[in-house]
């Protein structure tokens, strides 16, 4: 039992790896994952990746968001020391509009980016990890898990015929930028 | 399978077959359009005839702002050198060579109103700014350098006029394309819609402060002009989105898909979120400001008569995209996009419609058989000629430079 927990199909072309990708599905070898260092039309559908659940935590912050940016004002204005401004009521619902509005993009886009950042075990001091280095820069990654795919030279094969320019077989999962 | 295949079964040379029932009906809405109004302007009641004359202001205006948002959709789609759009662009291209008997006729209806003082009488009468006067109007007399007769009339001339040369043109360009099959025409339709789109900026504020702002005279806003803008836009956006709905459920424009309905749709969202941003604008520093000179518009829209349907409008122009339309199934799904078309257009209308008549018949609004009347006349017309001009040319620009970007778009 060899040491090998993923291999990495890197191709140089983009067709190329959709074919790799239908070669490995035609013979029933689960994929793990794909990198591409460009968005690929297609391949989310081909891969069956679910769609993002970012837009769910987008609207937990957005609402979030929108309570905190009504409340402060409700306190602010109307509880804690209501004033007469301009005659207008204590509680001038279009002036808090705009407030509550910015106080809802704020929360939303920033807990959008700490989700993704957490997701991506991208941390501030951590240098991040990846399958394959190349796999931003010029390269298109098709890594297959070697322990539940067994036949390791018929995955290579295939890779191969389908125009992968290197197998490799990883050890470890990630290799890190440090 | 390749990312830049070239085999594709679509027709690109087929043409919109305009028979039957969309043709019977438009006609048959025209001919109820023109005796609603013929019987409005020639009723002895001068409340009805002054009615007659909002409605056709409100129709023409609407109906100009439509084909005139084609234009624009083209001149924005060639400047930022988009792809998506040019499988779908012979809609818009269409709208836009409609656009001159749109600006002829809002003219037409223009001259009648401010002539026969039913329209723009709170500036245009006798004495308004002679101070010898009993109906001498300080503020008016103030305003007279921009607010006369002839200023007026040349402005809406050369306005309407620009706009409706340079949208012809961009249609007549990609029409050319479909024989000569160069790029000239792409070339030459890029610098056009870079002058139109600066044209097109800088003069439709000052088009909607003389139509429509201008009915009540005393009043201004800055943010009128982008109020209007936003409206214009998102209507011509929905009347995109509901032919090309229409058109593919009939077996047409195969090579669109639920991906440029998608990013429509999103146009659509977006823009009903920037009318509102505007409306709100206007509305807030008005109300808050609180001066007598400015909230005199917002005092006579909450008037009884009026108050129900100025809030009305921002339920369906606001509350109804963003809740349907924030839903990425609900934008794809045709039929859903389609209601939220209609709704809009109507919702649109109704924004019209508190703009132009607390200015014109005051007390005396309605909605009867001259609003429907004239609602349809104007839609059957557009239909007509719209779908007219449709069936004359093939449904794709084959030659476009980027209709093969169009075909593979996927969001």
């Amino acid at each position: 039992m060899s040491n090998t927990k993923y291999i990495i199909g890197s191709f140089a072309d983009p067709d190329e790896m959709m074919d790799g990708i239908d070669r490995l599905q035609a013979n029933n070898i689960g994929i793990y994952d794909c990198f591409t260092p460009m968005p690929i039309h297609g391949i989310e559908a081909k891969l069956g990746v679910r769609p993002s659940r970012l837009p769910i935590a987008a609207f937990c912050f957005g609402i979030t968001g929108t309570m905190l940016g009504f409340s402060l004002l409700y306190y602010t204005m109307t509880y804690d020391w209501p004033m007469n401004i301009g005659g207008k009521p204590a509680l001038p619902l279009p002036n808090f509009v705009p407030v509550t509005f910015e106080v809802t993009i704020l929360l939303c886009a920033l807990g959008m980016v700490a989700t993704f950042f957490f997701r991506n075990h991208l941390f501030p001091g951590r240098a991040p990890r990846v399958m394959d280095l190349r796999a931003s820069d010029d390269r298109f990654i098709i890594a297959v898990d070697a322990r539940e795919n067994t036949d390791h030279e018929k995955i290579a094969n295939l890779l191969k015929e389908a125009g992968a320019v290197e197998v490799k077989y990883n050890e470890r999962k990630y290799v890190s930028y440090e | 399978m390749g990312t830049h295949s070239h085999h594709h079964d679509y027709n690109f040379s087929e043409q919109f077959v305009f028979t039957g029932r969309a043709k019977t009906l438009s006609l048959v809405a025209i001919v109820v359009g023109v005796v609603a109004i013929a019987f409005g302007l020639l009723s002895s009641d001068h409340i009805m005839v002054e009615r007659t004359y909002a409605n056709l202001l409100l129709m023409g205006y609407y109906f100009t702002c439509v084909c005139a948002a084609g234009g624009f959709f083209l001149a924005v789609q060639y400047v930022t050198q988009s792809g998506w759009s040019s499988g779908l662009i012979r809609i818009p291209q269409a709208m836009a060579s409609v656009l001159p008997i749109a600006a002829l006729l809002l003219l037409v209806i223009i001259i009648g109103g401010l002539f026969s003082h039913n329209l723009y009488h709170h500036w245009y009468a006798e004495g308004l700014t002679d101070p010898q006067s009993p109906n001498y109007d300080a503020l008016v007399a103030g305003k007279a350098s921009f607010l006369n007769a002839p200023g007026f009339l040349i402005r809406q001339v050369v306005f309407m006029g620009s706009y409706s040369i340079c949208s012809w043109l961009l249609a007549k360009y990609s029409y050319n394309e479909d024989m000569d099959g160069s790029l000239n025409s792409y070339k030459k339709s890029f610098k056009l819609s870079a002058l139109f789109l600066v044209i097109f900026g800088f003069t439709t504020p000052i088009w909607s402060f003389d139509t429509i702002m201008s009915l009540e005279a005393h009043w201004f806003s800055t943010m009128f002009g982008w109020y209007n803008f936003a409206a214009m836009w998102v209507s011509g956006l929905c009347v995109i989105t509901l032919i090309i709905i229409q058109l593919n459920k009939r077996g047409y424009l195969s090579w669109v898909n639920e991906n440029h309905l998608h990013d429509l749709g999103k146009l659509i969202f977006g823009f009903s979120i920037f009318w509102t941003y505007v409306w709100f604008a206007q509305f807030m520093l008005i109300w808050y400001a609180n001066i007598p000179e400015e909230t005199v518009y917002f005092y006579k829209r909450w008037e009884p008569e009026y108050k129900p349907w100025f809030w009305i409008n921002i339920l369906i122009n606001f509350v109804a995209p963003v809740l349907i339309l924030v839903n990425r199934d609900f934008v794809r799904n045709r039929n859903m996009l389609a209601f939220v078309c209609i709704l809009l257009l109507a919702g649109h209308w109704l924004d019209y419609y508190i703009m132009v008549m607390p200015g014109t018949v005051e007390s005396h609004r309605g909605f009867g058989w001259i609003e429907i009347g004239a609602a349809l006349g104007f839609v059957g017309l557009f239909s007509f000629l719209v779908l007219n001009k449709l069936s004359k040319h093939a449904l794709a620009p084959a030659k476009h430079p980027f209709l093969e970007e169009s075909l593979h778009h996927q969001i």
